[in-house]
Parts: C-alpha cells; structure tokens; sequence
C-alpha cells in the first residue's frame, strides 16, 4: 500500500479525496455534536435525562441483544454449511443470504406488516389469539432481525473458505470429536472474523431506522427505539432533544469504527482477505 | 439384463447433490440455515410476492403507474443512478489515494470512510439538513448563490451520495492494493505516461470491482429511507421517495398497494443489478479474450 | 498387524481415481505410494485415514475392518501435504491436542500429557520450542511438529501424504533420512505418498507405483529400477530412453540396429528401454544404434556426453579414449528390456 513520496499531481490528489471526505462524511459528524451543544451542557444533559430517550435506549438495546446472537448463530451455521461442504445449491444458498442488502429497508419492515398487520395473511388469527406483533416490540425484532441478516454470515463465509477444511480433517484423525472440533479448531480460527461481524451486525441493529419505523407505531416509551426518537423530538422542532440522543448514537458509531479499525489492524490475517487494508 | 443395465446407467448419472466429507455437522447447519433463512426471510418475501395481485393485474397495473407512484419511483431510482455514478468518481478518488499514498493519519482517514456504513441513517439524515438547510452553516452561503440543497431533489441526490460512498471505496481499495505493480511499471517502461497508464492499464483492471461497488451503492440508495426523509422535503411528485410512498399507503392501510408499490421497487433495484452484471459479464469475457 | 487392501475403487464424478487395487502392507513395513499427479495415490491414503469412503472393496488391519470405523476411531496418524496444524495453538497445544480430546475415561492426567508432548518434541528434536506458534517456524519445523502431533495419539499406522512435498530441496534431504530413523525407532507400519522417485526409492522397504488408479508394481526398490514390469514404470522410476522396436526372427530391430533378440522374446512389435548407465558409446563404425553427440561435459576424470538416439536424449559417460570422437556416433546398451508395444 505505501509507497512514493506525494509528488504536486498526487498532493492535489490527496487533497482532492480529503475535501471530499471532509465534507461529505466529518462535516455531518461535527454538526451532530454542534447542534446537540447550541444550548450549552445543561441542556444537553436534560434532553438525555428525559424518560422516553431513556426508554428509546433500553430498547434499542434489548432489540440489539435479541437480534444479534441469533443472527450469529445463523451466521455460523451457514458458514459452516456453505463454506465446510460442496453441495448443489451452493451458490444460490449465498446469493438469498446476501440478498437482504439489496432490499429496501422500508420494504423489510413492509413484509412484516404484510404478514402480522391488522389486515396481515396472520393478521385476525393473531388478534383472536390477542397476540400484537406489529406496533409491539415483537415486531421491531423481527424488522431488525431481517434486516441485519447478512452480516455475521457474509464475514464468515469468505473467511471458512479460506482456511479450508484441512484443521478441522486433522482434529477428526486425531480422534476429536463434532463439538470439541468446532469449539477447539473452527470457532478459535474464526472468533476476530465472527467478532467483526458482530460488531457490524450490532451498529445496524441499534441504528436500523426504516424498517423499524414501519413496525413500530412510534409509541413513545414503549416501541420507540433510539433512531426512531430522534425522527419524533426532530418532528417536535426539539432539536436540541434530536441531536442529543443523535448524539449516543454518532458515538456507537465512532465506537463501532474504533473497533472495527483495531480488528482490521491487529488481526488482519484472522479476517476475510477482504478487510484488510 | 437390460434393468441391470439401465440402472447402472441411472446410477452413473445421478450425480450426488452433495460431496462427501468426513467432516460432521452438515444436516444440523444447513437445516438451522435454511429454517432461519424461510422464516425470516423467504416467508415474508412471499408474502411481498404474492399480495399485490389481491388487487387483480388491472388493479396492480393502476397502482404503480399512478403518476405519483411513477414520480417516486422515477425519483428513487434516477437520484440513485445519478449518485452511484458521482460515487464511482469519488469512491476511486478515495480508494486511490488510500492505497497509493503515504501522509500523515491515513489509516485514521481510511477508517472513517466507513462512517457512513456505520452512523445510523436518521442521524446522518438530520444532520445534512441542519447543513444545507437555508439557515445552515453551507445552506445559508449557497442560498445566497441561488442554489437550495434541502428540500429539494438536490438534497436527496446529497443524501445518498453519502449512504453510497463507501461501498465503491471498500470494493475497490482491495483490487487496487492487490494490482500488480509490475503491470504498471512495465507500462511506464514502454512509455507510457501516468495517465495512459492510469486510463489504460490500471481502470479497466479495476473496471469489475467498480461495477459491483456501483452496483451496490446503488442498491443501497435506491431503497434509502431513513437519510432521505428529513432532507427532501417530501413534495408529491417532485421530492417524494418511494419508500415514503409505502409508508403513507400502509398508514392508510392500504397493504396491497403498499405490497404493489414494494414489489416495483424490488423489480426496478434487479433489473438495474442485471444490466450492472451481464456488463460486468461481458468486460469478465474481454478481460479472459 | 499387517494391512490387507483388496479391490477397492472410488469414482469422482465420471473419474476413476482409484480402479480396483490391492495391495498389502507388512507389520512394521515402510511402504511408498509412488506415481504422477492424478494416479489415485493421495486418494488411497486418505481411503486408509477414513478420509475417503471407496465405493468398493475392503480394507483390513490386522484382520479388523477398517471401513466400518469411523475416521475418528481408527487410530492411525496422518501426516497432511500442507500438516494442517491449528494455527491458534502452540506447537505443544498442537501435539497434546488427541490426547486432551480423549473421552475422560481414557484421557491422559495433564502431567502424562506434557511428559509425552516433551518425549514427542525431543524425538522430532524441537526441544524448547513448545511455546511457539506454527506461523514462527520454517518449513522443516512444521513438518516435523505434523508428525509429532500424529505419533502422540500412539497411532496403529502411520500415513504421510507428501510429506516433503512443500520444502526446498536441501531440506527434503535432511529430513528423509530422519523419516527413516523415526520410522525404524517406532517400528510402526508407515505409507507415504509421493511423486518424486527418487525420494521412493531412497527411503521405502518397497514402492507401490500407481497410474490412472491402478498398481502398476509393488515391489523393493531395488527390483523397481532393474526389473520394471511396464514400459510406464521404467520411464517413471529413473532416466532413460524408450525406443520402439520390432522382434522377429529372433532378431529385435530398432532403428535400423539389428541385433540377437533375447530368447524369451515374443514377436512382435516392442517397446525397448535403457538407461544411458547401462549404455556404452562407440564409434561411428561400430554396431549400434546411431546417435548424435550433442555436448560434453568434462568432471574430474571421467566426461558425461549428452546424445541424442531415435529423437530421445540418453546422457552417458565417455571413456578417456574415446572423448575424442566426433558428432556422430553409436550407441549400444548392454543391458535393456522388451515390453509389448
């Protein structure tokens, strides 16, 4: 990657590709913090203080803890499948795992509705049975789970095939056996790869704004994650109260950089050879 | 005779449906991914599938050619071309200077590159029109010049230039990291100047990684919600997305043509992904030639 | 315990790699699979580690089926072409490892374990180097821990896929004639694959030479090179020069040398090899096969001629009194052997 003293061509070149990211991706960063702070630290504090900005935040985090482990689940389950085996549908297994990218959001959480709405194909069985999947928390998990289904998988998968299947055959020739061969050879090769996912998997969960926002119903305190508070106080013109719990949410992400950096970094042989850089 | 032989015909030609290995494990993961997989994913795709046509093929045709539903679309997908192909430029731009230059605090540029990837999209939503809005730190100078970003298709083009940015980046860095130096040079030895060897040598190796970068970006912002909404200003037929669009028609539940509205856009997005790929095919065939 | 090998065959898609073979191996014996890429040779091996199930035949050690037992369960060591060792694991969690996935039952105390990884690193002699990691040894040094790994689970056989296939020639030296020690010090029955002959040779009790998935020879080394059952393993096995020929008449003509055929000799048309040691150059009015000189080059007393017979290149020694001679020449091999054409 290195290489050659910036000469006056590539310096405007540099300087070029920093402008650009300067203002399309800082300057957003920086006005998030700007406008949470307009009115100074006391207000800053109170908008965070509010009770439904601390409900917002204990759902986002319940939905996050519920869709992310089953995700990574799914993920190892179908790295092993995919990346262990040759089978016929092979290829066509990746492409549907991928495809949840391509989606809209807003057409993920419209699937949802379409199925468990009021006028959903499961719709009246569930209100005879009184079970509330859309405008519940039910619903929110759903819509995140689907959304955040690539992640862990798409991560695993090049990196399993990689490594092949060499170790795992040696463990079983020197008499191991399933589990103690996924949990002593695969799962140790794989856990930066699977911690990489996770942590992206994990920043999407808890920002997931469109899906979530067409199966929430937005009740305040109740099914408002943290994205979807920040659209409510912005709507209310309380931009102080937005751009504060916008805020926590910048500072996942920063979290979420940080993290995903170091991995890239300190463990890039232990990633898929796409994340090294 | 002839049974014994047709059968062992048969068999030879029943090829197995999977290799064999001695490793374990295989039914239990595929059987958790594909049950996650249907239900999570296959079951309510069908039911996206299948749930327009409760209105008939006449009623489904009326729905997406409404004139509302054709300028959403129209927006959509023609903002998330037009910003694909910006980020096509500026992703190589970046993803160049990333991998070809030594300065000070690259790596720590290189890693916010993903920020868009990774700052929620209603965040980074109100945060572009604190910007560009008329009164904001870039909205009020511009405005001053006549131009208006927020609230106008100008501002959804912005938003998703943004979402899209990193996936060219990220698509093409690798290649161009793993490019072959050699080539390069020996282009320059044969006396080439940095831009014919630039043009010539080293954009149409990068030419399949930009097209699925492209390509991906372009997903992405065709289906962007969450950035859009706070910058566009939401005007029926001039600045309305079509993620808005099933929005409203599910608040009037209205699920059929929601599903109507959903299913075009998922028809448009695969489309736009086929001509990207068959063209990435047919320079994969150029590239084998 | 001897290993009983009998018809076995195993097809990928409409590929044969392995087309009816058997083959026996001897308590202790320290056998070679020998042949070109393709020939079934790795597939065999990983047919006796359970790796590969064979759509035929059976495979018995010391009278037991080894078909029926998982890979797990049969207790033989596999060395693999690239040693597979667990990256995250250091050299000595390498070599402990079948011995801590034991069931408890039978599952060594932790201080018998580490005496017999020690006991493991001294015979490959790695003493002190437990605590590296397999990224931070050479070539030699992850060869050798493979095979430390693979003896520590007390193995019945040993197998080693290309066991010197990726290391740079000194080194494949070196470590051959440690194989042979190792081997002779457990006394246990050893098969290993390879392609290079010279290594087969060298080192196995006998060589199994396979082609396209069947046996060709199984026999020593030493009546491999003089008594090759096929005109393929005679090319196979060292350097040398096919001719095509005829026998009739009790005279085998080739190249248009006629000379007594030997008595054994069908009619017919053959196949005639030798190798350029067996091989004496005369001048060009001599009874030989014509040839032509093409280079020299001189080593201490003696010189090695490089010729070329019927279109093949054949290199021979020169005696002083003939260095002299000009381009062309005969050559006449004292010894060779007829194959049916």
């Amino acid at each position: 990657m290195t290489g050659r003293r910036p000469s006056p061509g590539s310096l405007a070149l540099i300087t070029g590709a920093l402008v650009v990211l300067g203002l399309i991706v800082v300057l957003p960063l920086i006005m998030v913090f700007h406008e949470a702070f307009r009115l100074g630290a006391g207000a800053y504090i109170a908008a965070l203080k509010e009770p439904d900005a601390w409900a917002a935040m204990h759902l986002t985090m319940l939905v996050a803890a519920i869709a992310v482990p089953l995700n990574a689940v799914f993920g190892l389950a179908a790295a092993w499948a995919i990346a262990k085996f040759e089978f016929r549908g092979r290829s066509l297994l990746i492409t549907l795992i991928d495809l949840p990218f391509s989606i809209s959001p807003v057409v993920s959480g419209l699937v949802w509705v379409l199925l468990f709405g009021a006028n959903g194909w499961f719709g009246p069985l569930l209100q005879d049975l009184g079970i509330r999947v859309i405008f519940n928390i039910t619903g929110v998990v759903l819509a995140t789970v689907l959304v955040t289904l690539p992640f862990v998988a798409r991560e695993l998968i090049p990196l399993m095939e990689q490594q092949g299947a060499d170790e795992e055959t040696a463990a079983i020739t020197l008499g191991a056996g399933p589990w103690t061969t996924f949990f002593r050879v695969t799962l140790p090769n794989v856990k930066w790869g699977l911690l990489y996912g996770v942590l992206l998997c994990n920043a999407r969960a808890m920002g997931e704004f469109g899906a979530v926002s067409v199966v929430s119903g937005h009740i305040r305190g109740l099914t408002n994650t943290l994205p979807l508070h920040v659209e409510i106080l912005y709507n209310e013109y309380d931009f102080v109260g937005a751009f504060a719990v916008a805020t926590v949410l910048a500072g996942l992400a920063l979290v979420t950089l940080g993290l995903k950096s170091a991995l890239e970094w300190r463990h890039a042989g232990e990633l898929a050879a796409s994340r090294r850089h | 005779m002839s049974r014994a032989l047709s059968l062992a015909v048969a068999a030879k030609a029943r090829k197995p449906w999977r290799k064999d290995s001695v490793l374990p494990g295989f039914p239990l993961a595929l059987g958790i991914t594909l049950t996650w997989l249907s239900l999570i994913f296959l079951l309510p795709l069908s039911a996206l599938l299948l749930r327009p046509w409760e209105l008939g093929l006449s009623g489904f045709w009326t729905v997406v050619t409404d004139p509302r539903v054709i300028a959403a679309l129209r927006i959509s997908f023609g903002a998330a071309a037009l910003a694909a192909t910006i980020n096509a430029g500026l992703g190589l731009l970046i993803a160049w200077v990333l991998s070809r230059y030594a300065f000070p605090g690259r790596r720590f540029v290189d890693a916010l590159v993903d920020l868009p990837f990774a700052l929620p999209t209603a965040v980074a939503g109100i945060a572009l029109t604190a910007i560009y809005a008329p009164n904001g730190p870039l909205g009020a100078p511009l405005a001053e010049l006549g131009i208006r970003i927020a609230y106008t298709p100008l501002g959804i083009l912005l938003a998703l230039i943004f979402v899209g940015l990193p996936f060219v980046v990220r698509t093409v860095q690798p290649v161009l990291e793993d490019l072959d130096r050699e080539v390069e040079e020996a282009a320059r030895t044969l006396g080439a100047t940095p831009r014919q060897t630039a043009w010539r040598v080293v954009l149409p190796a990068l030419a399949p990684a930009l097209l699925t970068g492209v390509g991906l970006a372009f997903a992405r912002a065709a289906g962007e919600y969450g950035s859009v909404i706070f910058i566009a200003g939401n005007m029926p037929l001039r600045s309305e997305i079509a993620p808005l669009l099933i929005v409203i028609k599910l608040e009037q539940f209205d699920y059929a043509g929601a599903a109507a509205v959903g299913l075009a856009m998922l028809a448009l997005s695969f489309t736009g992904l086929l001509l990207l790929n068959s063209l990435q095919g047919a320079l994969a065939r150029r590239g084998r030639a | 315990m001897s290993l009983v090998i009998e018809n076995v065959a195993k097809t990928f898609g409409d590929h044969a790699a392995l087309d009816g073979v058997s083959l026996e191996a001897r308590q202790g014996e320290f056998l070679a699979l020998l042949g070109p890429s393709g020939s079934g040779k790795t597939t065999l091996l990983r047919v006796l580690a359970g790796l590969e199930r064979p759509d035929q035949g059976t495979v018995r050690f010391g009278g037991e089926d080894l078909l029926t037992m998982d890979a797990r369960a049969r207790r033989i060591g596999m060395v693999f072409q690239h040693y597979a060792l667990f990256r995250h694991m250091s050299v000595a969690q390498n070599i402990a490892f079948g011995l801590e996935v034991r069931p408890a039952s039978t599952r060594p105390s932790r201080t018998q374990i580490s005496a017999r990884v020690e006991s493991l690193l001294a015979l490959v002699q790695l003493e002190g180097l437990g605590g590296r990691y397999p990224a931070q040894l050479s070539g030699g040094q992850r060869q050798r821990v493979a095979l430390a790994r693979a003896l520590a689970i007390e193995p019945r056989m040993l197998l080693l896929d290309e066991p010197f296939g990726a290391l740079d020639a000194k080194v494949r030296r070196d470590l051959r004639g440690w194989l042979r020690r190792i081997h002779d010090e457990t006394g246990l029955t050893t098969i290993f694959v390879t392609h290079d002959q010279e290594e087969a040779l060298d080192l196995a009790d006998r060589v199994a030479i396979l082609r396209n998935g069947r046996l060709e020879q199984v026999d020593t080394p030493q009546r491999i090179y003089e008594a090759p059952a096929s005109a393929f393993v005679f090319d196979f096995v060292g350097e040398g020069v096919q001719l095509p020929g005829d026998v009739a008449d009790g005279m085998l003509i080739v190249e248009g040398w006629r000379t007594p055929a030997p008595a054994d000799a069908a009619p017919g048309p053959v196949m005639m090899s030798f190798r350029g040691v067996d091989t004496d150059l005369l001048p060009p009015h001599a009874e030989g096969l014509p040839a032509r000189k093409i280079s020299v080059l001189q080593r201490g007393g003696s010189s090695r001629a490089t010729c070329e017979v019927g279109g093949r290149t054949l290199v021979l020694e020169v005696p002083q009194s003939l260095a002299g001679l000009g381009f062309e020449v005969r050559v006449a091999p004292r010894t060779y052997l007829l194959h049916p054409r």
